[in-house]
Order: C-alpha cells, then sequence, then structure tokens
C-alpha cells in the first residue's frame, strides 16, 4: 500500500495504525535477516505509537498527512532515547537526548517510526557494506549491494518493510541506492529540509531527503519535512513546499536537457544499459511535450575530484569529536591524550579513517590552497556552469548511478573505483541544487535503473512534475 | 636559573598584547544554553554547547552586536566576516575544534590611546567561543602531577572578543596601562564586567627585545596564564631579562609558548614554535557570514556611552590639569562625582585627593551630590580634612546628607567670632607663653604655636580648625 | 610516477587526527591516499585563479539567534550515557602537556 492510501485509510478509521505497523512488521520479521536493512527495529515502540495514534482518531482527533505510516529512518539522524550509530562502532550504544528536526516533523505528521537503518559508516560510502554492523543486500538479488550510504532506507522501501524512508545526501546517498533499489529517492535543494540532528558528514553537502516507492508518495514526505528550521543556520527561510497538488502537471512546454557529461559522452564507465534506459527516459518526456536536447554542464566532469577533497576536508573536523570523552565507548589508556586515539584507532573503520586523513591532508599547513582551496573554486566553476545551462533549460537529466547494483565485495578492494559509483549525483551536492532517482526499468541483469532528473536551486515542484511523467511510463509500475 | 642582571639601558623591550574578553551576554555564543558558569557543573549545556553528534550553531545577535560596540570603541572598522575552524584535539574543547575567525575578523584595523596620548594600534577584534574548564585531580591540582582530570562545560561556547594589539606596548607599564584602558572601555560599554581575577578578561603576552635603536623586531615568544595586572609586568620583567641574557651570552631566542608561574615569578617553556599545532583552519560550514548593515553600525555607534579618553578630556578640562592625572578616576568611573564636585566650586585638590585616595573601595551609597556638597563643605572650611574623610567613609557605607552625618558626628564648625573669644581667653589666662610665642625666635614660636592650638583644639573639643587656629594667633601675634 | 603523498606525510596526518596506524595499514593508507589524490590531479591544469571559492551552496547571510535563553535540557540524560562521569563532570585520565 502506498503512503497516502495508508495515511487517507487510517484518518478515516477504515484500517487501524496498529493493523499497518503488524502488517509491516509481519513482512520484516520474514525478510529481514536476509536483507540486513536495519540496524534497529523498533517494533514495540511503533506498536505503542501506532496505538497512540489509533485511539487519537478514536477521540475524533484530527492527524498529519502521514497518520499511522511506517517509516524506516537512516541510523544517522538523532532519535531521542533511541540508539543512533551510524553504522560505526565509536557511536555503538549512543542514544542521543534528542531529536532531530526531521523526527519532530515526521511525529507531528502522525509517521510512526519503525527502525533505524544501516548506512556505510558515518555515510561515506556508496554500496553500504562500510558498516560495522555488517552489509544489507539488494531486495531484488541478496548477492548484490542495495547502493549507498542510504543501502539500507532504500532496501527497506524495496523490500516492503515500510513504505517511506529518510536517508541522507552528501555525494548521492540517497539517489544512488534509490536507483540500485528501484525506488524514488529525492535530495532537496540544500538548506530545504533542516540538518539539525543530522549527524555531519560533510556539513556543506549534506541533505535529509525522503524515499518512497512513488512519485507522490516521495512529494508527500518531503512536503513534511521541508521548511524553515531556526536551529540550522543553512536552513532557507521558506515556507515547507508545497509539491502534491501539482504532480499531474506534466512537462509540456518545458526545456529539458540530457547532460552530456554524464551520459556516457564525457566520462567513461556508464554501461551502454544504462545509457539505453537514458535514451528512453528522452523519448517518454518528449512524448509528453517536453522540449529535451542535450545539454553541456562541462565542468561537471572535475565534480568527482572536488567533492574528495571538499567532502573528507570537511569530515575530518566533524568526525575530530569523537573521542570518547562525552559520549559513545571508550577505549580507556594512561592518559587522555592516549585515550582519545585510542578510542578512535578502535572505534573508525576503514573507509572513515581513510577519508579523515585525506581530509586531514586537504587541509594542512602547505597544502591548503593547491587541494581545498582550488576545490572551492571548482565548485564555482561548476555552479556557474550549472546556472549557464539553466538559461537554456527548466530541467536537465542523466543516469543516477553509472552501472545496476554490483555484486558485493566487486569494489571494495578499490577504494577510487567505489569513488566512482557518484560520479553523476556529486555535481548537484556541489551546486546545492535539488535533484532525484525515479526507477525506469531495468538493465540486462534484471536490476534497476534510475534516471537523475535535476532541477535548479527551489524548482523541486518542476522536478517532480518531470518525475511522475517518466514513473507513469517506466514499465515497472506498483504492484 | 638565576639572572644576572644585564644592562638593560641598551636594550628595547617590544611588547604586544591579545586580550580575550567573555561578552556580557545571556546565552551563549551559539546556543540557548546559559551564559553563566558558577553553580553545578554541566548544568548550562546543551547539545550545542556539548558538541554532541548532529547539533548546530547559531550565531547569538548580541554577542554580534557587543562585538561591533567594541569595535567602534577601538575605533576599528567593522566588515564582513566569516567564521572559521580552528582544528585541534584538546579535552575542554567538545568539538575538538574552536569557532572562530580567521581570514575576515568583524573589527580590523584601530587604536587604543593610553592616558599620556600615545595611540596603540590594534589589529583585530573578533569573535570566537569559549571552551570548558578543566579541574585536575589529585597531585595538589597541578597538571603533571594529576591522577585524573574532571571536565565541566558551562564555559563551553561562551562568546569571548579576542583583541589582538599591535607590538606597539614598550614597558611594563605600557602593558598595565594598555590593559587598564581597554578593561575601561569594555566596561564602559557594557560589552563585558573585565574582570581579570574571574578570567572574563584573560591576557596574553607577545614579547621580544631588541637593541636600543634598531628597527628589526627580534624573536619573540608568547607567554600565558597571566591573572592580574601585577603579573603582567612581572612576567614582562622576568621574560626580557632572560631573552637579554641569552642574546648576551651569543644564543639565540627560540620562538615559544611560555606560561607565567606567579608562585616562581618565572616564566617556563610550553611549547616551541616546531610543536605548534597545525590549526587547519577552514570557513565554518555550518554557519553563514556576518554583513552587518550601514544602518545597524551606525544605530550601535549613536548608542556608544562617552568613552573613557573622552571622558578623560573632558574632566581634565573641567578641573585644569592633563589627562594624565583624569585617568585614574575615569577608570573608576568617577568623572561624574568630580564633575559634579567640582561645578559646585569645591576645591579640585581636595576633590582629587578623595577620588583618588579615598574611594579606591568603590562609592557606596555615595551620590555624586552628596559627594559635592560634602567637598565644598570642606572648601569653605566647615569641615577639617580629617573630618571630611570621617564623613565621606559613612556616606559610603551608609549614605545620607553630609550636613546631618558631620552633625552626628558633632562636627559643627564653629563660626570665628565664637573661636576668637575662646583665643582671647586663652592668651589671657596664659599671658607669659603669649609673651614668650610674640617675642621669641622660630625655634620658640613654633612650640608655643602648638601649645596654644593644643589648649585650643582642647577647649573646643577637636571642633575647631588648625589652620584657622594659626590664622588667629599669627594675626593677634601681630597687633 | 611521483608519489603524491609520503608514508612521513600520512603518518604526520594520522597524528593530526589522533589516529594509530600500524606499519602494514600505514603502507596500505599511503596508496589509497595516493591514488585519490592522483585523480584529483586533474584539477591541476584547471586555472581557476580569478575564480572566487564557494564554501556555502546557497547564499545566504546575517543568519542571527535573539539572546533568549531557550527550553531545559536534560543533561542526566547525557551524563547517564557517558563513558565516565564523577560529580556532574566528564571525568578523564591524565591529561598530560598544556593547555
Ligand atoms: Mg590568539
Ligand atoms: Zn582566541
Amino acid at each position: 500500500m502506498e503512503a497516502t492510501e495508508i495515511a487517507e485509510k487510517v484518518s478515516s478509521g477504515e484500517i487501524s495504525a496498529r493493523t499497518v505497523v503488524e502488517q509491516h512488521i509481519e513482512i520484516i520479521n520474514e525478510i529481514e535477516s536476509d536483507v540486513n536493512a536495519f540496524n534497529l527495529v523498533t517494533a514495540e515502540k511503533a506498536l505503542i505509537d501506532a496505538d497512540e495514534i489509533d485511539s487519537k482518531i478514536a477521540s475524533g482527533e484530527t492527524l498529519g498527512p502521514l497518520a499511522g505510516v511506517p517509516i524506516s529512518i537512516k541510523d544517522n539522524l538523532c532519535t531521542r532515547g533511541i540508539e543512533t550509530t551510524c553504522s560505526s562502532k565509536i557511536l555503538e550504544g549512543w542514544k542521543p537526548p534528542y531529536d532531530a528536526t526531521v523526527i519532530e516533523k515526521l511525529k507531528e505528521a502522525g509517521a510512526v517510526i519503525i527502525g533505524k537503518t544501516n548506512l556505510d559508516e558515518f555515510a561515506m560510502g556508496s554500496s553500504t557494506e562500510n558498516s560495522a554492523f555488517g552489509p544489507t543486500r539488494n531486495p531484488h538479488n541478496l548477492e548484490c549491494v542495495p547502493g549507498g550510504s542510504s543501502g539500507g532506507s532504500a532496501a527497506a522501501v524495496a523490500a516492503g518493510f515500510s513504505p517511506l524512508a529518510l536517508g541522507s545526501d552528501t555525494g548521492g546517498s540517497i539517489r544512488q541506492p534509490a536507483a540500485l533499489c528501484g525506488v524514488v529517492g529525492v535530495k532537496p535543494t540544500y538548506g530545504r529540509v533542516s540538518r539539525y540532528g543530522l549527524v555531519a558528514f560533510a556539513s556543506s553537502l549534506d541533505q535529509v531527503g525522503p524515499f518512497a516507492n512513488t512519485v507522490s508518495d516521495a512529494a508527500l514526505t518531503l512536503e513534511v519535512i521541508s521548511g524553515h528550521d531556526p536551529r540550522d543556520s543553512t536552513s532557507i527561510p521558506e515556507k515547507p513546499l508545497d509539491i502534491s497538488g501539482f504532480l499531474d502537471q506534466g512537462v509540456e512546454g518545458m526545456r529539458i536537457g540530457v547532460i552530456e557529461e554524464l551520459s556516457g559522452k564525457g566520462l567513461g564507465g556508464i554501461s551502454q544499459d544504462v545509457i539505453s534506459r537514458v535514451e528512453d527516459a528522452i523519448k517518454v518526456l518528449s512524448n509528453a511535450g517536453a522540449d529535451v536536447e542535450p545539454a553541456s554542464v562541462p565542468a561537471s566532469i572535475y565534480g568527482l575530484s572536488a567533492y574528495y577533497v571538499i567532502a573528507p576536508a570537511e569530515a575530518s573536523s566533524n568526525l575530530a569529536r569523537y573521542d570518547g570523552i562525552r559520549f559513545g565507548p571508550r577505549t580507556e589508556a594512561a592518559t587522555t591524550a592516549e585515550t582519545m586515539t585510542a578510542t578512535r584507532t578502535k572505534g573508525f573503520g576503514d573507509e572513515v579513517k581513510r577519508r579523515i586523513m585525506l581530509g586531514t591532508y586537504a587541509l594542512s599547513a602547505g597544502y591548503y590552497d593547491a587541494y581545498y582551496g582550488k576545490s572551492q573554486r571548482v565548485r564555482t566553476l561548476i555552479m556557474n556552469d550549472f546556472a549557464k545551462a539553466y538559461e537554456k533549460f527548466d530541467l536537465l537529466i542523466s543516469p543516477t548511478a553509472p552501472t545496476t547494483a554490483f555484486p558485493l565485495g566487486d569494489k571494495t578492494a578499490d577504494p577510487m573505483q567505489m569513488y566512482l559509483q557518484d560520479v553523476c549525483t556529486i555535481p548537484s551536492n556541489l551546486a546545492g541544487h535539488p535533484a532525484m532517482s525515479v526507477p525506469f526499468g531495468f538493465g540486462a541483469d534484471g536490476m534497476p535503473v534510475g534516471i537523475q532528473i535535476l532541477a535548479p536551486a527551489m524548482a523541486e515542484r518542476e522536478m517532480f512534475q518531470a518525475a511522475k511523467i517518466l514513473e507513469s511510463e517506466s514499465g515497472n509500475g506498483i504492484e | 636559573m638565576e639572572l644576572n642582571s644585564p644592562d638593560m639601558n641598551d636594550w628595547e623591550t617590544v611588547i604586544g598584547l591579545e586580550v580575550h574578553a567573555e561578552l556580557a551576554t545571556k546565552t551563549k555564543m551559539f546556543s540557548s544554553a546559559l551564559n553563566s558558569f558558577g553553580g553545578k557543573p554541566n548544568s548550562n549545556t546543551d547539545p550545542v554547547s556539548l558538541g554532541l553528534p548532529g547539533s548546530l550553531p547559531v550565531l547569538n545577535e548580541k554577542a554580534v552586536e557587543l562585538a561591533i560596540r567594541v569595535g567602534l570603541a577601538l575605533n576599528c572598522e567593522v566588515q564582513k566576516s566569516v567564521f572559521a575552524r580552528k582544528n585541534y584535539f584538546y579535552p575542554d574543547m567538545p568539538k575538538a575544534y574552536q569557532i572562530s575567525q580567521f581570514d575576515l575578523p568583524i573589527n580590523k584595523e584601530g587604536w587604543l590611546e593610553l592616558p599620556d596620548g600615545r595611540r596603540i594600534g590594534i589589529e583585530r577584534a573578533h569573535l570566537e567561543e569559549d571552551t570548558g574548564k578543566i579541574t585536575h585531580v589529585g597531585g595538589g591540582g597541578r597538571i603533571h602531577e594529576a591522577s585524573y582530570s574532571l571536565i565541566d562545560y558551562n564555559r563551553s561556547g561562551v562568546p569571548l572578543i579576542e583583541i589582538v594589539g599591535a607590538p606597539d606596548l614598550r614597558s611594563p607599564d605600557d602593558a598595565r596601562d594598555y590593559v587598564s584602558e581597554l578593561r575601561s572601555i569594555l566596561v564602559t560599554i557594557g560589552a563585558s564586567d573585565g574582570k581579570m581575577e574571574e578570567g572574563s578578561l584573560r591576557v596574553d603576552c607577545n614579547v621580544s627585545v631588541r637593541k636600543k635603536g634598531t628597527e628589526e623586531f627580534g624573536t619573540r615568544c608568547e607567554i600565558k596564564n597571566i591573572n592580574s595586572l601585577r603579573s603582567l609586568g612581572r612576567a614582562i620583567e622576568y621574560e626580557a631579562k632572560r631573552q637579554i641574557e641569552i642574546i648576551e651570552s651569543g644564543q639565540k631566542i627560540e620562538q615559544q609558548t611560555r606560561h607565567w608561574d606567579e608562585a616562581e615569578g618565572r616564566t617556563h617553556k610550553l611549547r616551541s614554535k616546531e610543536e605548534a599545532f597545525d590549526y587547519r583552519y577552514f570557513p565554518e560550514p555550518d554557519l553563514v557570514s556576518v554583513e552587518p548593515s550601514e544602518e545597524w553600525i551606525r544605530e550601535i555607534s549613536g548608542s556608544l556611552p562617552p568613552l573613557p579618553r573622552e571622558r578623560r578630556h573632558l574632566l581634565a578640562e573641567a578641573i585644569g590639569v592633563e589627562p594624565t592625572e583624569t585617568s585614574l578616576i575615569v577608570q573608576r568611573d568617577l568623572d561624574t562625582f568630580a564633575l559634579e564636585a567640582i561645578s559646585s566650586n569645591a576645591n579640585k585638590n581636595r576633590v582629587l585627593v578623595h577620588l583618588e585616595n579615598n574611594l579606591a573601595d568603590g562609592v557606596g551609597e555615595l551620590t555624586p551630590e552628596a559627594f559635592a556638597s560634602l567637598t565644598v563643605m570642606e572648601t569653605n572650611g566647615e569641615l577639617t580634612s580629617t573630618q571630611t574623610k570621617t564623613v565621606l567613609a559613612e556616606l559610603v557605607e551608609a549614605g545620607g546628607d553630609p550636613q546631618e552625618v558631620a552633625k552626628s558626628h558633632g562636627f559643627e564648625s564653629m563660626d570665628n567670632s565664637e573661636l576668637e573669644e575662646i583665643v582671647d581667653r586663652i592668651i589671657s589666662e596664659n599671658s607669659d607663653d603669649w609673651l614668650a610665642f610674640i617675642n621669641g625666635d622660630e625655634t620658640e614660636r613654633k612650640k608655643k604655636s602648638g601649645f596654644f592650638v593644643g589648649l585650643i583644639m582642647k577647649e573646643t573639643n577637636g571642633q575647631a580648625d588648625g589652620k584657622i587656629v594659626n590664622q588667629i594667633l599669627n594675626t593677634k601675634s601681630k597687633n | 610516477m611521483v608519489e603524491r603523498i609520503s608514508r612521513e606525510e600520512v603518518a604526520h596526518v594520522a597524528r593530526l587526527a589522533q589516529l594509530a596506524l600500524s606499519e602494514d595499514e600505514l603502507d596500505a593508507f599511503t596508496s589509497q591516499l595516493a591514488a585519490v589524490l592522483d585523480h584529483a590531479a586533474d584539477l591541476e591544469a584547471l586555472n581557476v585563479d580569478d575564480i572566487e571559492p564557494s564554501t556555502h551552496p546557497f547564499p545566504l547571510k546575517n543568519v542571527l539567534r535573539v539572546d533568549e535563553p531557550g527550553e531545559g535540557f536534560e543533561i542526566e540524560e547525557v551524563l547517564e550515557g557517558a563513558p565516565e562521569v564523577e560529580e556532574h563532570q566528564f571525568r578523564v585520565p591524565p591529561i598530560l602537556g598544556d593547555s
């Protein structure tokens, strides 16, 4: 059942929130042991919350737009009193004393949190294999990765554990797993959704966004979590988004560009079946009345390089607070400095250490200008190129990921190969623009393919209109 | 190391001070926890001041306003500013970075005028956050012998302004004058309580020496842990001697950070430049730039009270002395008292004496009006200086009307005709002594004058003014 | 190929980041970091000297908070979960070195 349908039926009393939650827990009990989407299933708490919703409905209270809808939460979003680990040993057992703003908003809307989902440690990765608590598997093929870093959230939605999930996207961590798992995943404009309570990876790139099986469910969830938050200085002072009422307006007359550099003509490594799905998408959009033409964002090919300097640099600083003094487990040693080092050495996995060191290096005396400084200028270059492209186009499209889901272990030995998974998604993070992935058929291997729709800052509504068109013609409609 | 006394006359000491002042806000720099750190440890904290994962800073408007006040009072240019992260691990710093300002401080390039009229350059005055407080347990509280330490984060995140002075000071006296003047400015404009003993004003001191007549600066050392004006002077004196001795013995000064030990009266090496941290400054991505509008700056400027420098000059003019002589009074915030008394025609010298010597510990219940009428009474001879002091002390203690206080002490001045009658009577009762007084040589005259004054004072119960008695005796002896 | 980062530099960076590395880890990280930096070498050819760096993707300024105390915060929740607490404070082993 779609989230919109659940909320309607729960609100009207047609079905109880308890029943909805029980049905989803049943599915979780059945196949979660194979998928490992969750670090923690909060079944007991979810049932209590469901009962509370049911009693509110019984007493005639009006409920929010997500009344009784189960939702899975990426385990890097703070949930008060509920373990929040970032899939890292360094936070094992940590119970935040507060809720993230998005969690507050979800609760207000009547959503029921059903569990905390697995991720690459501190959201660093593209396969959810870098988790201290074991990898998540792709529900479409358990031998394959779900993508990452929000692989647990993508898998939870794809597996039917919950119709909705939240993830975070720093370089593609919502869109790439959405593509690999065949679900809708959205990265909003930077600042649309509050980062308060999102455990930071790279502050200037991180955004929280929804996963759903349908475009309209994703729109509804984004509406609920968006809006200005005075606790986040980078939050845009705007009202919550209103998308749902515009979803069916189509793309007639829209000018849509296909980013050449990200669609096989610029960068290598994009597989042929992904490229041909993009060609199919172009036809669908053209048939719907859009004017689709090739577009160029020349600097986008430098995105990956700039990203792998900027994100680790910010991460090296953001992850310095994990020192075993105020929270989390401690590895005790003779002095405080040695305790800090022992705690960090034992608590962080290799990928996290790699990025901390890379970022520390990029910021250190003598290298700042060559790496961090230069990358921030390249970032401007990318923004400028996008701005130029948007003079001609309303929206842009590209593949979401260069390939379909790959087997577990395929890319773990060579970090650089893994990093290339994000080549199409990173430019939007650097520019702060919204982008989403819509499932659009399958590759030769029978695994899902996602099309990425990119929009200028604040243009989520138009982006969703195009997504809705692609969804209607995707050939993998919702069962 | 026992220091010899090198010939200080050949050398010049060059001093530049960095002063940290806690800003008088209600809440912290980046969160709404209370800016107050007596009380129960860690009770004035929140996710932001504890650096918990997911927390985000939001800048306190009042801290910015106070920083601008400081900048304007120090004749700085107020400019667009950007916060930066200063990265280093230390357990009193919860995020393992301090949010400070680096490339673009809120205030740059100003000056402060010493009482003698010399202008000392201010390089910058920027905003930053304070750290928590560490207590070393065992080993008499010394860091090297402690068996463990406790950390209280109540002070963490308290707004600070760091005022970096140019190396324009040349002596311990200069340094003390500079800090006194700065403190006086900060208190006057309501930016800080300026209490050095309580740590709300902290001074780091850069000292170097050079041969008199040379232009080039010597290698400097930074001295930390200076807790009073007294130790500031002592530390500079010690450090200058230490450096001169090293150079005179043919060695080179190593750039170091040194720690002032008040008990031992010497500085210790903390670390040398080679061991200095690589702070990896970079722009704080969780905060946006501060660009105060012209209008806001004008408004703040218009709300500034008269500054110590102006007040010093104003008072000096009113009294007819040099500004150096009025600086202590202004520092003590007693210039309204002085002006009130002077404009009531009280004797200037008496006014200065009372303000400088008798009101060092504060004015208590004394009002400027009461002070004025008291000093006028003294000027008119209604009270002796001793009596005035007594009345003044009581006014400070309990307030009240000087006339009545004087009366309650029986300090009613006698009118001169009454006094003359008494003098005549005493003369006629002691005619031999009187003749000796009239005809005696200088010594004899003095002796007899003392004899008569003594008798008269005894007769009047000490209420007569010695000066007037002497005048009467002199006049009568010449008749 | 010129080494993009030396073993010594990796060791230095690990120290700055308070991470302890074994000799083997040091070797592995050195070559992995070199590979990533090598990829970033495509930036070297770009002349961006006259382009301003972007620190934020969305231009905001003067985001300020009124100086008023917030709602109460339950420090007890934090202290309960802390590694070691004494007298309402965070307890740590001896701190050697300076402040
Ligand atoms: Mg300093
Ligand atoms: Zn400072």
